[in-house]
C-alpha cells in the first residue's frame, strides 16, 4: 500500500518548486519530537481555512497547549483579522525569514489565551518571499521554544505558499465544503500531501489526513440538495475530524475578530470543540448532522 | 422546511454531484500516479485512432498498471457498436 503511493511520488507532477528539494536535512528526528505541525489546507479558496485555523488554535491553546498559528498567505494577510490582532502586527513571517527581526519579536501573543501566539503573513511581499529553508528555520525555532502545536494556515491554490504550508506537516486538515469544486480540489490536495511533502519525499510515515466539512446544511442534505458527510467521505476516502454547520455565527465572529470557537452560544463553536477533542485523540460521534428541531411557527416561516 | 421552500423546491441534485465526482476523482487519481507523458500519449493515440474509427475521447483508456513487478502500459479502446458507427 505505502509502496504504491511512494511510486506515485516519483512520477508525480514535476511543476512545483525545487527549493524544497534542496533543503538541508531538518534537525528533528520525528519521534523524539513533541511538537506537531498541522497544516490547514483545501485547494479551493473561501471554504473556511482561516476560520478553522483560528478556532483549532484557540481550542488547543485553551486546553493548555502551547500553540503557534502561522499565516502562509503572503500578500493576503487575513489570519490577524480573524484572530483580532491586526493592529498589533509589527513584524511578520517574512521579516523573520529574512532576519529583519527575531521570531520572538514577530510572534503576537493572544490577549485572551496565554499559550496562543500568532505569526502574521507579510502584507507587502509576494509569495516568492517564502522559501523552504527559511520556513524550516522558523519551525525549528518554534519546536525549540517548546510549542506543542504549530498550525499552518495555508493559502488557497497549489502554488508555493500552499506547498510550503504543507511541506513540513505531520498532519493535515483538509477543509472541504460539500460542493463539487471543493471536493475535487481537496482530492488534488490529498494527492500533493502524498507526494510533495517532506515526509513523502523522505519516505517517512505519511502525513495524517483528516477532512473537516464546513458550511454543512443538514436541511439541504435531508432534501437531497447537498452531499452528505458520508458522500464526501466515500469520494475522498479519508476520515472526518469535524463537521461544521452552516451558520451566521461565522461571519459575526470574523466581524468581531473573535475566533468563532469562543462563542459559547454557537453550534459552530461546539462543532470545532469536538474537532479539537478528536485531534487530541478522543473518539466522539459527529454532531449537528440533523436539522435542529424547530417549532411549527419557525418551520412554516423559516425562522 | 418552511412554507416558501415547500412551494419552490430545488431539485435534489446531491446524487448527481456525487456521481460526477466519483468518476472525475477516480480518473484524476489514476492519472496522478502515472508518468507525465500519459495525458499527451492519450490524446495523440486518440487522434490516430480517430483517423480510422469514430470513437469518443472517453472510449480510450490508457493506464499504467503494475503486474508482477513490471509496469504494463494498457491501452483499451471501446469501439462503437454497429448502430453508432452507421
Amino acid at each position: 500500500m505505502s509502496l504504491e503511493t511512494d511510486s506515485t511520488v516519483e512520477a508525480a507532477v514535476a511543476d512545483s518548486d525545487n527549493a524544497a528539494r534542496t533543503t538541508p536535512a531538518p534537525l528533528r528526528s520525528g519521534d523524539s519530537r513533541l511538537t506537531e505541525i498541522i497544516v490547514v489546507t483545501s485547494g479551493k479558496g473561501g471554504v473556511g481555512k482561516t476560520t478553522t485555523s483560528a478556532s483549532l488554535a484557540c481550542g488547543l491553546a485553551r486546553r493548555g497547549k502551547k500553540v503557534a498559528v502561522i499565516d502562509f498567505d503572503i500578500g493576503l494577510r487575513n489570519l490577524d483579522l480573524i484572530m483580532g490582532c491586526e493592529r498589533r502586527v509589527v513584524y511578520d513571517f517574512v521579516n523573520v525569514i529574512h532576519g529583519d527581526c527575531t521570531l520572538k519579536q514577530a510572534l503576537i501573543k493572544d490577549k485572551r489565551i496565554d499559550t496562543l501566539y500568532i505569526l502574521a503573513a507579510s502584507q507587502t511581499r509576494d509569495k516568492d518571499a517564502l522559501n523552504a529553508e527559511g520556513v524550516r528555520r522558523v519551525l525549528d525555532e518554534l519546536i525549540a521554544e517548546g510549542f506543542d502545536y504549530i498550525i499552518c494556515d495555508s493559502p488557497a491554490g497549489i502554488e508555493k505558499g500552499a506547498h510550503l504550508a504543507m511541506y513540513y506537516a505531520d498532519r493535515a486538515i483538509v477543509v472541504v465544503n460539500p460542493e463539487v469544486s471543493s471536493v475535487r480540489d481537496s482530492d488534488r490536495i490529498l494527492g500533493l500531501l502524498a507526494s510533495k511533502t517532506h515526509r513523502a519525499e523522505k519516505g517517512e510515515e505519511k502525513v495524517k489526513e483528516h477532512l473537516l466539512l464546513t458550511r454543512y446544511s443538514p436541511r439541504r442534505v435531508a432534501t437531497g440538495e447537498m452531499m452528505s458527510v458520508d458522500d464526501v467521505k466515500e469520494i475522498l476516502g479519508i476520515d472526518v475530524i469535524g463537521v461544521i454547520p452552516e451558520s451566521q455565527d461565522v461571519l459575526s465572529a470574523s466581524n468581531a475578530g473573535t475566533p468563532v470557537i469562543l462563542n459559547t452560544e454557537s453550534d459552530v463553536a461546539d462543532a470545532y470543540e469536538d474537532a479539537v477533542k478528536r485531534l487530541l485523540g478522543e473518539d466522539l460521534p459527529l454532531r449537528f448532522l440533523q436539522e435542529p428541531k424547530r417549532g411549527l411557527f419557525a418551520r412554516m416561516f423559516g425562522g | 422546511m418552511d412554507l416558501l421552500a415547500f412551494f419552490r423546491r430545488t431539485p435534489p441534485t446531491a446524487s448527481l454531484a456525487k456521481e460526477r465526482l466519483r468518476i472525475i476523482v477516480a480518473q484524476e487519481r489514476s492519472a496522478r500516479g502515472g508518468p507525465d507523458y500519459l495525458p499527451l500519449l492519450r490524446s495523440e493515440l486518440f487522434e490516430v485512432i480517430r483517423k480510422y474509427v469514430k470513437v469518443d475521447a472517453d472510449a480510450i483508456q490508457v493506464n499504467l498498471e503494475k503486474e508482477d513487478g513490471q509496469d504494463v502500459l494498457e491501452l483499451s479502446v471501446a469501439l462503437p457498436g454497429k448502430a453508432n458507427a452507421a
